[in-house]
């Protein structure tokens, strides 16, 4: 096993052992040690490079691969930069870095879910499920209570789209805690009931499903008294709304409660050695199910912010239910981000940028067909999870560059085993 | 209270069983709580075709005699059970009481034999799928990726059978490329000693990934041209009547399903490698120590996997259920609905294959029910999930995963 890595003080930390890693969240401590921000960064290369190749090789000319790369960078609207202005309507820059944002702000939150459950231990898959689950439930008091006081609505939709949404990730909480179901089944299989009764929910004559026009499966809009405020553009024009705000926010909130609280304490302490934890006093138990329940909170707030601010249109369809896929990309943020705070929020931006660069943003791109560019976008997201699951790769560059160092006649770092 | 044996069981109750064996049982009271259970659904069996009884009175009766034993089941102890068969009867009265009160017509196009041909239809991709599952984690590896797995299959097996000009070629192509992204998993999962569930995510992602981009490239985003050469049904002729309308007409794959979970039981629980797989996914390292290479083990394995996956996801696209179709992300949860059927089943294939039955049937009676409720017939696809979810809950019994699955293996 190998030690948490907790200790500041100058003994290099114990070699880490090859051949077992331990429980998830100490296997990525190890990674986190091995590298820190520049084994990321080497994976999002590497990931873009072999897409850049694909390209290359599809389309039989790397010049046209590098001019459909560019394409997508211009879709995100990162070359605002260059142009700044405010003015949405008249700014295509300006327009695709708003979208950027929005996409940004859904992809904080669902990342912190999935990275939440990873500092205790628990690989929650289930972020697409209570991203719905938060989604639906706003929509559902968003369209519902119409004569409330605007502020009193919009918070009680994102309430109780927040809650709904940890209840649902806490049944897997306390599948675990209680009768140790893992919750990598558990959470699969609430993401599929989820997807079926959102499905029911959405389709023609479905509860949620708007009455006043019974052919079509979408549900009913948000009234406007629930919408939240767009400080940049406005809601015609699909502005940012203030949930990129409230993304920012979390990302501080979930710094603070697992690095400064006592609950962040005792999570972290049960991610790394449970038995430890326990020997420790720690109600292990209740750490489980506490912390599947806020992560997912963050995901249930996402789909509150999406379906409150207009990123969905105030509405949600049954043909929309398989395209949505920000709670699995969640899973990809939080695995680039480390699991931190700061890296989830840069890892978000990152896919924000690719996805909806790739795609909206390309527009009518004589270069590169935009439905192609937006799978070029699931391949490189694959391409960088799979790299970032090989730990025993990363440690092995980590020790061969102290094997390096050694060799080349500086201090002697610990023997190798 | 007697003498007890390992199993906490009265060592008199055993010798009597031994003594009397046909009385014994018939007394215990886990026969009659599965006999209330059967008789449960018997009460709603009988309101449907072929018997389909119009008054309620039999189906009331059936499912009153199904609780009195649940009840009695109960009394004696065995109180999961007694309640099971309480909660069977009540269904079974419930779902009898309805089937009456709805139209005959209705009732004989939701029940007949294409019903079961139907669940067999739906079943066989899980099963494919599912078998892979259990090879996998037999031998230690958890396969999250059959999604992706199945989903390289239906592609590549759609454009193989239209390219190549045979299904054939499909079947080939679909294998082999679900081989070589197994491989590629199994490489990450085994060799670089990835964690397996992110290793399998990341097999989902990049397969809606790779086959959505070949869809756009090799098609230009619009479907695949009509005529391709699709996978033959087995015509079986001079069937009499139901037997004739159920399995008269199954698709190759379906009768090769059946076919599959035989062999897969022989080879896993009759033959050395099927010990050798098992020994691999209990125990790696005792494995090892006999001199089994267990790289070898889980890398065949995990390959096979992948190989039956795409199997199963090309009957996808080339079955009778697409008739050589390709969407984006068509799998659509089936490679999770395998994975499900495979711990259902407590990873064994006649177990897998029951659950991936129970699951076709689900499928098949959504698609069925739409005469009554088109919107309420959908939620007949959450039944696998939920099973699954009460299954490993713990609450219709354990599900014991093989030791070491999950667990990378290294060396020493």
């Amino acid at each position: 096993m190998t030690a948490p890595g907790q200790s500041p003080s100058p003994p290099a930390p114990p070699e880490p052992e090859f051949g077992d890693p331990g429980t998830l969240a100490a296997r990525l401590a190890i990674k986190q040690r091995a590298g820190g921000i520049v084994v990321p960064i080497i994976t999002v290369v590497l990931a873009i490079f072999i897409s850049i190749l694909v390209v290359a090789a599809t389309e039989h000319s790397f010049h046209t691969s590098l001019l459909a790369f560019q394409e997508i960078f211009r879709g995100t609207g990162l070359n605002w930069i260059v142009h700044p202005t405010t003015n949405l309507q008249t700014s295509i820059p300006a327009y695709n870095l708003s979208q950027t944002l929005l996409q940004t702000s859904t992809l904080i939150l669902t990342g912190l879910a999935v990275a939440f459950a990873f500092r205790c231990g628990m690989f929650n898959i289930g972020g697409q499920g209570q991203y719905l689950v938060g989604l639906l439930v706003a929509n559902w008091i968003g369209v519902s209570f119409a004569g409330m006081n605007p502020l009193a609505h919009v918070l009680f939709a994102m309430v109780g789209g927040t809650l709904a949404a940890a209840a649902y990730a806490g049944i897997a909480g306390v599948l675990k805690a209680t009768v140790g179901a893992h919750e990598v089944i558990s959470t699969i299989m609430l993401n599929w009931i989820a997807y079926w009764t959102a499905s029911w929910l959405l389709g023609v004559g479905g509860p949620l499903q708007d009455s006043s026009n019974p052919t079509s499966p979408v549900s009913k809009q948000v009234v406007p008294g629930a919408r939240l405020p767009d400080f940049w553009g406005n809601q015609g024009f699909q502005g940012v709304h203030i949930g990129f705000f409230i993304a920012l926010s979390c990302v501080v909130v979930f710094y603070v409660l697992i690095n400064r609280t006592t609950l962040g304490y005792e999570v972290r302490a049960v991610g790394f050695n449970p038995d430890a934890a326990a020997y420790g006093g720690i109600n292990v138990k209740k750490n489980l199910i506490r912390a599947m329940a806020i992560s997912g909170a963050f995901a249930g707030l996402a789909g509150a912010i999406d379906m409150l601010g207009g990123t969905t249109n105030y509405q949600f369809g049954q043909l929309d239910i398989p395209f949505s896929q920000v709670g699995f990309i969640g899973i990809a943020v939080a695995l680039l981000g480390r699991n931190t705070a700061v890296g989830t929020l840069l890892a978000a931006f990152l896919f924000g940028a690719l996805l909806y660069g790739s795609f909206h943003g390309l527009g009518a791109s004589s270069v590169i067909d935009p439905s192609l560019a937006t799978n070029l976008t699931y391949i490189i997201q694959g391409l960088i999870v799979l790299f970032i699951g090989a730990d025993v790769l990363i440690l092995s560059v980590w020790n061969s560059r102290k094997k390096l160092r050694w060799r080349w006649g500086s201090k002697t770092v610990g023997a190798s085993t | 209270m007697g003498k007890q044996d390992r199993w906490g069981l009265d060592v008199s109750t055993w010798a009597a069983r031994l003594e009397n064996p046909i009385s014994a049982r018939l007394r215990d009271p886990a026969t009659t709580g599965y006999l209330g259970i059967v008789l449960g659904a018997f009460a709603a069996f009988i309101a449907i075709p072929p018997i389909e009884a119009r008054t309620i009175t039999w189906p009331t009766l059936v499912g009153l005699v199904a609780i009195a034993l649940g009840i009695w089941t109960v009394t004696r102890g065995r109180r999961r059970l007694g309640w099971g068969a309480v909660a069977s009867g009540l269904l079974g009265i419930g779902l009898g009481i309805l089937a009456t009160r709805s139209s005959a017509g209705n009732l004989n196009s939701a029940f007949d034999a294409t019903l079961v041909a139907q669940t067999l239809g739906f079943a066989t991709p899980l099963v494919f799928a599912a078998m892979g599952g259990i090879f996998s984690e037999r031998s230690g590896v958890v396969n999250i990726g059959l999604e992706g797995m199945m989903l390289m299959g239906a592609f590549w097996g759609v454009y193989g059978a239209d390219k190549g000009g045979s299904w054939v070629v499909g079947l080939l192509l679909a294998a082999g490329v679900g081989g070589v992204t197994a491989l590629v998993y199994a490489f990450f999962a085994i060799q670089l000693r990835a964690d397996q569930i992110v290793g399998g995510t990341a097999i989902n992602f990049l397969a809606v990934g790779i086959t959505g981009f070949f869809f756009v490239l090799l098609y230009n985003n619009s479907p695949i041209p009509n005529g391709v050469s699709l996978l033959p049904n087995v015509h079986i002729p001079g069937l009499p009547g139901f037997l004739g309308d159920s399995i008269g007409d199954l698709n190759i794959l379906t009768w090769a399903s059946f076919a599959l979970v035989i062999l897969a039981f022989l080879v896993l629980f009759k033959t050395t490698i099927g010990l050798r797989i098992r020994a691999c996914g209990e125990h790696p390292r005792a494995a090892d120590t006999v001199g089994i290479n267990v790289y070898a083990i889980r890398y065949a394995c995990v390959t096979l996997s992948g190989v039956l996956a795409a199997i199963g996801g090309m009957y996808l696209s080339e079955g009778p259920l697409g008739n050589g179709f390709f969407q984006f992300n068509m799998t659509n949860g089936r490679g999770f609905i395998a994975l499900a059927a495979v711990i259902f089943g407590n990873w064994r294939p006649f177990g897998a294959f029951w659950a991936a039955i129970l699951f076709g049937f689900a499928d098949a009676l959504a698609l069925k029910l739409q005469v009554y409720s088109d919107s309420a017939s959908t939620l007949f696809h959450v039944l696998p999930y939920v099973l699954t979810l009460v299954a490993v809950a713990g609450v219709i019994g354990r599900t014991v995963a093989p030791a070491a699955d999950g667990k990378p293996y290294s060396k020493q």
